[in-house]
């Protein structure tokens, strides 16, 4: 992911800033990047250029020398404070394919209710151990129906379903700096297509939509499904697909999948601002 | 046929490389075209990607309107084993459809350590493996790439073969399969193959009969039809400003071999070097223009996006006005992070003023030079004219100009090669880390020496030579380890490379044989054999066992392909398929290998009739043109692509 949008700068003439010495590299930051096998509708990416750029000019050249499901959707420029600053956790929607709804709420209500969950992951380095549960700060299960987070099974699934096939993540980004967000484009054709095939899609299929705190390690959505199976013997027949759908600052009200936009300020800053340029503070 | 083959994806290595998507692909709608060609690198994708020719070719049959070109790939063992159990054919990664559907499939041969992998991808199409069991319901299989000059050993599984430059050659092609599907496929498979035959430029071989002696050698080859000539010649593209493929390269969401944006500079080379099957059968020299070359980089980095501009050749430093593409490039990206390389570069033709240009805008990588032969002497024999003195007065500047590491290519095994040879090639090394560290000021300094097996090709001078046993070639190896580690000062800023030298034998079976060897690959694939080209997929074991059943029986053996030196009289397996080059000539150039005789380049001396020229109706193309590259003015900062909607600002 990191090299296509690096590529698609490049090919959209985005005049970057790069860091000095042997090996230079363009100055791009991700925050909280994807994990490799999941969709997102959300990913946040902070990018430095040498010269003054309208936000949307940026965002309308990136998003089209990006490849298709790449979409751009808002940049804007870098406002005091560093985007990680701002990010503080991820809201996952994760189908379960093949399980229950009402199995799979048995073992979220577990999973609360568990004080720790250690659950082992395989890293470079060997096995480690996390605790999945301290990084939960909400979860439930939705319905089809009544399901508020999600802008349609067909939606999300198709996403998921290209994804999670492939070695790499393709998330989407927002740059900030000239920052911006991208997702997924889960309304392309070639996706509905290939949808139409899947075979899971008459089964149940439970879908957990969880705040997860961005912590280090991380804990990703496979390592809550991890915790499940821990906590409730829950073992889904064929891979879940997991969907980032939103990143930002926890809310203090605590609702469910409410987060705090992190380009908020930025946007409230009048777009017609001028920016300080290289020197501003923010694109550092 | 996507659905079928994504539930297995997960269960597979690497799964991305299976699932397409790059950009610059091309998806064009099956039924509103009429000729649909498959183009195959076999190899793993990671390598097969970036490989120029199929890029080239693809990119040329999907701007016809009404032709359709996807590719394929060699897949793992571990997808083939689920694509067996599964039932899922051999796809292409384009748009997911079945090989054996389309109308040709086209394989791109590099290299001879492919074959194993074309029969599992036949075989996994549901493509009969012989072509004389296939119906007209299954593709024309044609090989093309440079190990097609001998296709023998290949050539009860291929339906033809193109010698030489693709571009015309798959066009002529297409019109043939275009013309003959729209009179209704008259005659069959069978007159569509007579009909690619008598154009005298590819080659069918079940249209060639080939009688043994009693020895073993071959008596003759002939046509067994009237419409057949005698003689397949190679296809020789000119004028390659005209030809300025790939416009829109290929750019992989996987990881490939070379992450660059290639350029071909010029094509052919007559340096001479008597073991370069390459510069042999690509001549003559032909130059793409200093302002073609410009708009191609501008282009191309317009449509990837990619960091690195590899400017490619067989010798890139040769072309006739390299210094001004360089200092051109290089201005002209000045402040973009855009890094310029040069892959084969000689130790005589380098300068640095050259390296420097190079490094101005990007990274520095090491320097890599080929001086091949350890010795003087056995330079004299391989033609490859550099002597010592020139090679550490290249290496001592690049070291004083601030290169730390530099490479050295050589070969192991060549003809009347002794241990002294090779050794030689340790004290070079040590020379160079000497003169280096004196230079530069520096005890860090690294030379890294990179030694390969020498394998005889066809149509070369050394075609007629006796093949280097492993076991020679592996304890002149051990000999040069141990000289380079005599000296603990100067040998631990040494690093050297090598692979031990049974693969190369293989190589050399597969490179010379004939079409008895063809039994070999077959029972080889059928015991397993995949991915050749790969140490750890590699079974020397497999081979000499195959060779021993299949070969014996017949009076001849892996010995008898490869280590055995032949006369001149001898009818070679590949001499009815014409590289153009003059069989007199290339034995005339053998004997004066033999004799430590050197041979200069036509380029900047007179003709030396080694035939291609007159025998193809070709000419050399050389500059300089005097023009420079314009603008020369730099494209601006942080990024390569000008674009006005970025740059309101300015």
């Amino acid at each position: 992911m990191a090299r296509t949008f690096e590529r698609a700068l490049r090919r959209a003439g985005v005049p970057m800033a790069y860091s000095q010495g042997f090996s230079p590299h363009p100055k791009v930051s991700w925050v909280g990047a994807a994990p490799t096998g999941v969709a997102s509708e959300a990913e946040y990416v902070e990018i430095q250029v040498v010269r003054e750029l309208d936000p949307e000019a940026l965002r309308r050249e990136l998003d089209a020398a990006l490849p298709p499901g790449l979409d751009v959707l808002e940049a804007v420029t870098g406002g005091p404070g560093s985007l990680a600053e701002r990010i503080e956790a991820s809201l996952w929607r994760v189908e379960l394919p093949g399980v229950e709804p009402a199995e799979l709420a048995e073992a979220v209500r577990r999973l609360l209710a568990a004080e720790r969950v250690d659950v082992e992951r395989l890293t470079k380095d060997g096995r480690r151990t996390l605790d999945a549960r301290a990084a939960v700060v909400s979860a439930e299960v939705v319905t089809e129906s009544t399901g508020d987070t999600s802008r349609g099974t067909g939606g999300t699934s198709r996403t998921a379903h290209i994804l999670d096939t492939s070695d790499q993540v393709e998330p989407a980004a927002l740059a900030d700096a000239n920052g911006l967000v991208t997702d997924s484009d889960q309304e392309s054709g070639e996706a509905t297509a290939q949808v139409a095939d899947w075979p899971e899609r008459a089964r149940p299929c439970g879908i957990l939509v969880a705040v997860v705190r961005q912590t280090t390690p991380a804990v990703r959505p496979d390592d809550v499904l991890s915790a499940l199976r821990v906590v409730a013997d829950l073992v889904p027949p064929v891979p879940a697909k997991a969907t980032r759908m939103a990143q930002g600052r926890l809310d203090d009200s605590g609702v469910l999948g409410t987060l705090v936009d992190p380009l908020a300020a930025d946007r409230a800053a009048s777009p017609t601002t001028t920016p300080s340029g290289v020197d501003d503070p923010a694109v550092r | 046929m996507f659905p079928r083959l994504e539930p297995l994806l997960p269960l597979v290595s690497k799964p991305v490389q299976y699932v397409g998507g790059e950009l610059n692909a091309t998806v064009k709608d099956w039924d509103a075209t009429t000729v649909r060609w498959c183009l195959m690198y076999p190899d793993a994708y990671e390598v097969g990607l970036p490989n120029q020719g199929v890029m080239i070719l693809y990119e040329i049959l999907n701007e016809q309107p009404d032709v359709l070109a996807e590719r394929t790939y060699a897949v793992w063992p571990d997808l083939e084993r689920l694509m067996r159990e599964h039932d899922v054919p051999q796809f292409t990664v384009d748009a997911h459809r079945p090989v054996g559907a389309f109308d040709l499939f086209g394989v791109s041969f590099a290299t001879e350590l492919g074959y194993t992998n074309m029969l599992t991808a036949l075989d996994l199409a549901g493509i009969p493996l012989h072509a004389a069991d296939r119906t007209e319901d299954h593709p024309v299989v044609v090989a093309g790439g440079h190990a097609a000059f001998n296709p023998e050993p290949i050539a009860d599984f291929l339906d033809a073969a193109v010698l030489g430059d693709g571009e015309e050659a798959v066009l002529e092609i297409t019109d043939i399969t275009r013309r003959w599907k729209a009179e209704g496929s008259p005659g069959g498979r069978d007159e569509l193959l007579l009909r690619l035959a008598e154009t005298g430029g590819i080659y069918v071989p079940r249209f060639h009969d080939v009688e043994y002696l009693p020895d073993g050698r071959i008596q003759r080859v002939v046509p067994n039809r009237d419409r057949v000539p005698y003689r397949v010649f190679k296809r020789t593209t000119m004028d390659l400003d005209a030809w300025p493929y790939p416009k829109q390269p290929l750019v992989p969401l996987a990881e490939s071999v070379h992450e660059r944006m290639s350029v071909e500079i010029f094509r052919g080379c007559t340096r001479g070097c008597r073991f370069c099957q390459a510069g042999m059968i690509t001549r003559p020299v032909r130059e793409r223009s200093i302002e073609g070359i410009g708009a191609m980089v501008q282009r191309g980095l317009a449509a990837t996006g990619f960091e690195e501009v590899g400017l490619l050749s067989l010798s890139s430093a040769d072309h006739s006005e390299i210094g001004d593409i360089t200092k051109g490039l290089a201005d002209r990206y000045q402040g973009t992070n855009t890094s310029l390389s040069l892959p084969s570069t000689r130790v005589d033709a380098f300068n640095v003023d050259l390296a420097n240009e190079l490094s101005r805008n990007g990274r520095r990588s090491g320097l890599t030079f080929a001086p091949e032969g350890g010795s003087e002497r056995i330079r004299r024999v391989i033609n490859k004219m550099v002597s010592e003195e020139d090679l550490i007065r290249t290496v001592t500047t690049a070291y004083a100009n601030g290169w730390r590491q530099v490479k050295l290519y050589f070969m192991c095994g060549l003809p009347t090669e002794t241990d002294e040879d090779v050794l030689q090639i340790a004290e070079m090394a040590k020379e160079v880390i000497r003169a280096g560290r004196e230079a530069s000021g520096r005890k860090d300094i690294r030379c890294t020496i990179s030694i390969g097996g020498f394998v005889p090709k066809p149509h070369t001078p050394f075609q007629w030579a006796s093949q280097c046993d492993p076991d020679t070639v592996d304890a002149r190896l051990r000999k040069l380890r141990e000289a380079v580690n005599s000296d603990r000062n100067l040998g631990r800023n040494i690093g050297m490379r090598y692979h031990d030298g049974k693969p190369s034998l293989i190589e050399g079976l597969l490179s010379r044989g004939d079409r008895r060897v063809g039994r070999v690959i077959e029972r080889v694939w059928r015991e397993g054999g995949r991915f050749d080209g790969w140490s750890e997929h590699f079974s020397y074991q497999r081979w000499v066992d195959a060779c021993a059943a299949e070969l014996e029986p017949l009076g001849v053996s892996l010995d008898w392909f490869t280590t055995r030196e032949r006369e001149e009289t001898e009818v070679l397996p590949w001499d009815h398929l014409d590289s153009g080059l003059d069989k007199e000539w290339l034995w005339a150039d053998w004997q004066d290998a033999l004799d430590e005789r050197e041979q200069d380049d036509c380029r900047w001396t007179p003709c030396f009739d080694c035939g291609v020229c007159p025998a193809m109706g070709t000419d050399i193309q050389v500059g300089p043109t005097g023009r420079k590259l314009l603008p020369i003015s730099p494209v601006g900062q942080g990024s390569p692509v000008r674009n006005p909607a970025l740059t309101a600002g300015d």
